[in-house]
Order: structure tokens, then sequence, then C-alpha cells
């Protein structure tokens, strides 16, 4: 993870020290003396540009118990791995509709649910989230109506309707372009006063994007209050994470920015937690970019089949890394999680899922829509377009 | 006031911010340096840093934070420094700021408005004399308009304000200090769809806008031809209203636009009088407009722009059908 970043600018200095004083969190254990061994070599670390890494949780279940954020009790965990098995089953069932004819192309969220929940578990009440198009856990994770999900990919624009109480924006496609939106509303929460942080997300691809580079920089000069997940799932469609920047991190872009930068585990619930909750409590001093390390194991979208660019062992080692599988791994050997739980669970998911969609598939779109809503008033010259076709049954035709 | 549109306009900006807090100004240089054409100088005196806001240089950054602030309740109002550079955030403008209302079913609103210096006559570097109406015209979307007065830049600009659209405010860079007119101190609306009939006449119309209004009335001055003039101020929506009631009334028609010829603005109301008023016509509809080229180099300008005699040609063409 080492780099050969600048390493005398001002804003680096700065951003180690934030990074120092989140070690000190993460470190809740050690001793003084180690505490300062910890701070002096972060800083030195932070100068030659190195890029912290966080895990909690390890593919086997175990954790480090010196690193686990306290505030999650049973109870929250047990709900973590429900939200992310919901997310699997709610996926599962949007391919299945896509290719039973019944949806639109659609975009799986299969292997990446850690980013998703851990992200979504930490955020306050009031925060609010801008979404790329691989956050299907997190809207779930905040209340958002599944028939509203199934709505947008079966094709329909009333999926965007978003109930205010989630607190989170439509899906971006144009990929990165939802980033200098988020700055924005980062801004804006700082301008009025609201105290709420913005969490945006991109992809691995998405950070080659200009409007990435744009959006670190107006962050940091802003000193908005926001956080940046980089959910790095290795693949952009065809392109490899090796392909997409020489760079050796995507979190260490942050540090061109003057922003800080750090890496979890993005296939650990807890970790991405404990690093976005970290975050999100520091957002009122400035943005951090965390890049979760994850896998995309399956398809990136339903017209894809990515055997043809990648191996099946890689997909395979990736499989032994699932981030459900490890938190069922650790929640079982603390009791809280068995078959029979496991069981119950998801039988109650796939009921609620079902009906779902059956609203989902009830809805009857009504043309008028399109005209009503592309302005605060509709002008004469659009509606004698709506009322020609109105009026001849154009709606009607072939 | 006797002002020139760029004290219009600051002066719109002015009252607009007095009457909204949620309305900031960011762009290139619009704080200490008062913007490059001076248009917001003063303001950040008035309003602080808070709500004058120097951005780095990125337009699809500007145009995306904005994007942002207007998603989140404010009402930013942004400025591109030239037109030639919105290029740049080209894709947030079309993206984002044209459909999020349509594809979130009014759920999610872009109140912004976006200020640009356009049309070129003026001897700037290349780049920097664009006519992209028609470009964001096209899209659906968005609101866009081009005043050709300090009275309109202002109620036009006040109008704007108070709207939750996206609206594309384009600012002839030729009209910043060409002239001053007397305007009301006070706020004041000019509507948004509706053009200004700005002469009545008989004999034939003449449909134009921004850099070229003015052209079109010394043209018309010496020549002494009893022609219908009208500014369009609001380029999308079109006024077909009064448009198609001037067409049948004189059944005469020519548009003069400084943006180029083909697939313009000229094209669209061309084609929506032919539609609806064809055969009240006594001649073909007749289009002035630069040829279809890109903005050249300031040498070359004075051979692109559309000239009194390029315009006085084609009413002695139309006047002779």
């Amino acid at each position: 993870m080492n780099k050969d970043a600048s390493k005398t600018d001002l804003s680096l200095f700065v951003a180690s020290f934030r990074r120092w004083r989140y070690k000190l969190t993460y470190a809740n254990n050690k001793c003084l003396f180690s505490y300062i061994l910890l701070a002096v070599s972060l800083i030195r670390d932070a100068f030659e540009g190195k890029i912290q890494y966080l895990q909690i949780m390890d593919e086997l279940g175990n954790v480090d118990s010196g690193l686990f954020p306290a505030e999650l009790t049973d109870d929250k965990l047990v709900e973590m791995l429900k939200l992310m098995l919901l997310t699997r089953n709610a996926d599962q069932k949007a391919v299945s509709l896509q290719r039973q004819g019944r949806s639109a192309t659609y975009a799986p969220s299969l292997g990446e649910e850690a980013v998703n929940i851990g992200t979504a578990a930490a955020m306050r009440k009031n925060d609010i989230f801008v979404p790329a198009f691989r956050q299907h856990g997190v809207y779930f994770a905040r209340g958002l109506p599944l028939h509203l999900f199934y709505m947008y990919w079966m094709g329909f624009e009333e999926g965007n309707m978003i109930p205010p109480e989630v607190r989170g924006f439509p899906m971006s496609v144009p990929v990165g372009t939802q980033m200098p939106h988020s700055v924005g509303m980062a801004f804006a929460q700082k301008y009025k006063k609201t105290g709420n942080a913005v969490i945006a997300y991109v992809g691995d691809g998405g950070t080659s994007e200009g409007d990435f580079y744009e959006a670190i920089n107006f962050a940091g000069v802003w000193r908005a209050p926001l956080v940046i997940i980089i959910q790095n799932n290795q693949w952009a469609i065809s392109i490899p994470r090796s392909k997409q920047t020489a760079a050796e991190t995507l979190a260490q872009k942050a540090l061109a920015a003057g922003i800080p930068g750090m890496q979890v585990d993005g296939n650990d619930a807890v970790a991405v937690y404990k690093a976005t909750a970290e975050a999100l409590k520091n957002a009122a001093n400035g943005p951090t970019v965390i890049e979760c390390i994850t896998y995309r194991a399956g398809m990136h979208t339903t017209s894809d089949d990515p055997n043809k660019y990648r191996n099946a062992a890689e997909v395979e080692e990736w499989a032994k890394k699932d981030p459900i599988l490890r938190m069922k791994l650790y929640l079982t050997k603390k009791g809280l999680w068995s078959d029979q739980i496991e069981a119950q669970a998801v039988e109650e998911q796939k009921k609620l899922i079902d009906a779902e969609v059956e609203i989902a598939e009830g809805f009857k779109p009504d043309p008028k829509s399109m005209f009503q809503n592309l302005y605060s008033f509709v002008p004469e010259t659009l509606d004698y377009e709506l009322k020609d076709s109105e009026a001849n049954n154009f709606w009607q035709g072939e | 006031m006797l002002v020139n549109m760029v004290s219009a306009i600051n002066n719109a900006l002015e009252l607009s911010m007095k009457e909204n807090n949620d309305i900031v100004l960011l762009g290139e240089d619009v704080g200490r340096d008062g913007g490059v054409f001076r248009v917001t100088e003063g303001l950040i005196d008035k309003f602080g840093e808070g709500r004058v806001i120097d951005t780095p240089l990125a337009e699809s950054g500007i145009i995306g934070t904005s994007i942002g602030m207007a998603l989140s309740g404010m009402h930013p109002i942004p400025e591109v420094q030239f037109a030639g550079f919105m290029y740049l955030s080209f894709s947030q403008i079309v993206n984002h700021a044209a459909r999020y209302r349509s594809r979130s079913r009014s759920t999610f609103k872009v109140p912004m408005t976006i200020r640009t210096p356009v049309s070129g006559g003026v001897r700037t570097l290349e780049h920097h004399s664009e006519s992209p109406e028609a470009l964001y015209s096209h899209i659906g979307g968005l609101i866009v308009v081009e005043p050709s007065t300090p009275y309109d830049a202002k109620g036009l600009l006040i109008k704007a304000a108070r709207m939750e659209d996206p609206v594309l405010f384009l600012e002839p860079t030729r009209l910043y200090r060409l002239f001053k007119q007397e305007i009301p101190d006070e706020a004041y609306e000019v509507p948004i769809g509706k053009s200004n009939v700005i002469k009545a006449g008989n004999d034939l119309s003449i449909i134009t806008y921004g850099t070229m209004v003015n052209v079109v009335k010394n043209v018309v001055d010496k020549k002494k031809v009893d022609a219908e003039i009208i500014d369009l101020r609001t380029i999308n929506p079109l006024d077909e209203e009064t448009i198609l009631n001037s067409a049948k009334k004189t059944g005469r028609v020519i548009i003069v636009h400084e943006a180029p010829l083909s697939f313009g603005v000229g094209a669209e109301i061309s084609a929506r009088i032919a539609e609806k008023g064809m055969f009240e016509l006594k001649a073909p509809i007749l289009r002035v407009a630069s040829d279809s080229l890109p903005y050249p180099f300031p040498g070359y300008e004075k051979f692109y722009i559309p000239n009194d005699r390029k315009i006085s040609n084609s009413i002695d063409k139309i006047m002779s059908v």
C-alpha cells in the first residue's frame, strides 16, 4: 500500500492527522506508549502517501475484539445480517424477473451486500445518501418500499418517487455524474446548518471519471460534510481494476484533493460500518474517502456474460470471502444465528418480496405523466403534443 | 434607473438574493473579481463569501454541485464564464438538470438559473462567442431565455429566480454595455414563454432574439418597411401563438438569428409555421443566420455574423414575391 505521493504538502499533514485520530479510536485497547508509536508511524505513513487498511472480521468470522465497535449490539448485528440476506434475495428475484421478461435490464449487487448494509447501518437518521446504481441494499436498509425498487427496474419513472424519510436520491446511470451532486448537497447541509452529512457512492470505474475528480476537489475546498464510499468491486463491466488506473489504491486519490482516504475490507460489514461511522462523525470537519474492497460476484447487468472476460478461479477465490458467509459464521459462533433462524427469515423475506413485486406489476403507466412532470407547468406547445396523442389514440397503437 | 444590461442583471441578482436566502451565486471569478464581465461586481461585499462563491476552475463541478444544492432546497445561480466552456458541463445539464424532475415524477426538483454569456461581435478569442441556444432547447426540460434589453434581462432573471425549474439564462456579450435603458428600481417579472412584439407591422414578420434584435430594428427603420418585429425572449418553450398570429397576419416571415443556420431555432420556427399556417403565407419562409460553420476567430467574425446587408437582402427577396 505504499505510495510516493507528495511528502510536503500541508493538506497531507492535515489528512494524516485525521487518520491518526481515527486509528487511535480503532486501537481502543492499547496503552499510551503504543498510542504514541502508532501516531508517529501514521504521521510518517501519511507523509509517504500510505493508505491505511481496516479489517475487523476475517473470512472465517473471527473478529478483532480490540477494533470491534462497541455500539454494534447483538440485535444490530442480527439486523445487519438480515438486511444483507434481504438484499441478496431481492436481488435474486430481480434477476429472475428479468429472465422471465417481467422486468428490464437489471444490475445485480450479489457479493457487495456488506458495503451497502455496513454503510447504511452507520448513517444517522437524517444523513442523506446519493447512490451510484448498485446500492440496492442501502435503499432497503433506509426503508424504501420494495415495490418502488422493482418499478424502477421494470422501467417506470414512478420507481424514483422516493419517500422523503428514506433520505436518498435516485440512482445515477451515467457513471460518476452523481458525485458533484453529493458535494452540492453536503454544501447545502452546511449552508442550512442542518448538522447532517451526505454519503455518496461510486464504483471503481467511476473514480476514472472527471466528475469524480472535480467532486473530491470541490469537497476538499468546501470542507463539505461528505463521506465518499468507493465501492470497488474490481470490475467495470469487463475492465479490471488494474486497467482502470495505475494508482495502487483508489483511496489515495483523496490525498490529491487534500482530504483523507482509507481502505476497508468491503466484505467485512463490521469494518465498513466502523469506518463509515467514524467518517460521518468527523464530517462536520470535512470529507473522507473510504475505498471498500469488494467483488462483483455476478454479472455487470443481466445483459452481460462475465465468463467472456474473467476466469472462474478468481470468482471462486472471492466466493470464500463472501460477506454474508462470514457474518453468519461469526453470529453462529456467538449463538445469535442458526439454520432455523435463517430459514424463518428467508421465508418472511420472500413473502414480502412477492407481495411487493405484485404491487409493482400492478402499476399502470399513464402516458400523460411524461408531459406533466417535465416543468413546473405544461407549456402550450407540449400540451398540444399531449392532446394530439390523446385525441388520436396514438398511445393505443402498436 | 438608467442602466446597461450588466447593471440590470447585477440589480436583478441583488434583489433576488435579498428576497430569497437560499439563493447563492457560484462560479469562476464571480466573487472578488465580480466576474470577467463585472456582472456580479460588488455582490460579495453585500452578501459575503458564503453566498457569492469563487469555485475551483471546473465547469462540470460548478453545474453538478449546483444541481446538488438545488436538490437540497437551495436555489443556486451558477455562472459559466463563457458558453463555450459550458460544454464541459453538458453532461450535467442534459443528464441531470433537464430530467431530474421528470425522472422522479416531480418528487425531486432542480430550481437553478445558469447564467452564461453568449454570441459574438466583440472580438473575443476563439471559444468565447458561441450561440448554443438550439442545443439546449432541443433537450427538453430546460427553459432557455435570452434577453435583448436591460429591462427584459432584469425581469426575466427575477422571474427565473422565483421558478422551480432549471433555467438557462443566456446573456449576449455584445449587448452587455451597448446601450442604457430606463428601468424600474424595484423587482418586476417579465413572463417566461412569452415573446415581445416590439414593433407592429403588416407587410412581413421578422422573428428574432438576442444580438440580432437591434440589427433588425435598424434595418427596418432604414428601409421604411412595415415590418412586425418579434423578440422571442424565451427560446424554449416557444411562444408559438404569437408567432403564428403574426405569420397569418402578414403572410411573410423571416427568422433572424446569430446562431448557425442549419438545425437551428429558425428551422424549428419555420417548421411550426409550415405545419400550422402554410396556406396563409404569401411567400416561402426565409431564414437569416450565420453560415453553417463553427464560430470563427475574431478576425473573421465580421464576415460571419448576419449584418444589415444580409437582412436587407432577405427583406427585398420576400417582399418581391
